[in-house]
């Protein structure tokens, strides 16, 4: 059932992509979504799935949410004519407890686009994400921010 | 106001502010100071026309444009990367402190 | 009136992606150091970009330029903090120090 529902979801982004929703060119996406299930099958099977799309679909609306609020926190710190008073820039080192490198990714790339953070770099050996901050308040609290935030979400996708 | 007088303003007035915010980036990439705010702004500027040039598919219906600003897209993320790849290769450099011209 | 609210929609959004693209310029040349701009750029030059490319995917009324504006604003933000990232990161270590206003640097204490 679920191979049916990805099968005609990639069709349908196949026909979308392509620009014509022939029933020809529907087909060939299905051909193709076919193929590209069957190689990729062990990624998707087990009962878990439909679960952790739900847990996609949470990590994404909170990110899309955080998204705006940076922007718009940026661009109010901007207009601000006193400028060099309204940041208070720090670069913090933040402990990773998430390890693999899809992950940390992720969570680099999330945390680039969300409210007065910034990823600068990695540690080498995957342990530290040093992470700029615009106005840094308290060190201790936006650590914890990122940790029971994206962090935690991430982990619940990924695990 | 109809439908299609408030778009056709909507752009004009999106056209101006993209126009702008062109201009405005390109003051960075003139005054630097180092090479590093230089390919930020390039970055920046890449969006910024990728922005222009939906907002004119936008304006002259034509929306082929579109295809036009995504490989813009494309193509600046591409030279952002290159030229990162640059920075690291070129070596470490003294750069000013706190960002003053030198 | 109501017919025609996906286009007033479009507007808008276009309206403000513009402004935030032109805040994010704004904020490139007035921010003190490489890192605070980036937050700028990276930021507000993402949703600015990104809500042009929406409101053309809405404005459109077609399915297929529709669809690949919203694939065109997955690019955008996936591609946005992936620059910004390398740029800081090949700033940083060549050497590229933050502005005297930065208060911790913790990259720096690791290195001493």
């Amino acid at each position: 059932m679920n191979t049916v529902f990805l099968i005609v979801t990639l069709a349908l982004v196949w026909a979308g992509i392509s620009g014509s929703f022939s029933g020809l060119n529907l087909l060939l996406g299905a051909i193709v979504g076919g193929v590209a299930v069957l190689v990729l099958r062990e990624t998707f099977a087990g009962p878990k799935a439909l679960r952790r799309i739900r847990r996609v679909v949470s990590l994404a609306l909170l990110f899309f949410y955080e998204l705006i609020v940076s922007a718009v926190r940026v661009a109010l710190v901007v207009i601000r004519p006193d400028i060099s008073n309204a940041v208070r820039p720090a670069i913090i080192a933040v402990p990773l407890t998430v390890k693999s490198d899809a992950e940390i990714t992720l969570l680099a790339n999330m945390i680039t686009l969300t409210p007065g953070t910034l990823s600068v770099d990695v540690a080498a050996d995957k342990s530290v994400l040093y992470v700029h901050a615009l106005h840094m308040a308290d060190k201790e609290a936006m650590i914890a921010d990122i940790a029971n935030g994206f962090e935690k979400k991430i982990r619940e996708v990924f695990e | 106001m109809t439908a299609a007088a408030f778009i056709d303003w909507a752009t004009l007035i999106s056209l101006i502010l993209l126009g702008a915010a062109l201009l405005v980036s390109l003051v960075r990439i003139v005054i630097g100071p180092s090479l590093s705010d230089r390919v930020l702004a390039l970055d920046l500027l890449a969006v910024v026309a990728m922005g222009f040039i939906g907002a004119i598919a936008v304006r002259t219906g034509l929306w082929l444009y579109l295809d036009i600003a995504i490989a813009l897209a494309l193509l600046g993320f591409l030279a952002t990367v290159a030229l990162a790849r640059y920075i690291l290769l070129r070596g470490p450099r003294t750069e000013p402190a706190d960002g003053e011209a030198r | 009136m109501l017919e025609g609210l996906e286009l007033y929609l479009g507007g808008i959004l276009l309206l403000i992606g513009a402004a935030f693209t032109l805040l994010a310029a704004v904020g490139v040349v007035r921010l003190p150091d490489l890192y605070t701009r980036m937050h700028a750029a990276s930021k507000a030059g993402a949703v600015g970009g990104g809500l042009i490319l929406l409101a053309v995917a809405v404005l459109s009324q077609d399915a297929a330029v529709s669809i690949r504006a919203i694939i065109g604003v997955l690019f955008v933000l996936l591609t946005t903090p992936v620059s910004a990232h390398l740029l800081a990161k090949a700033s940083y270590l060549t050497g590229y120090r933050p502005c005297k206003e930065t208060v911790i640097d913790d990259i720096a204490k690791i290195e001493e």
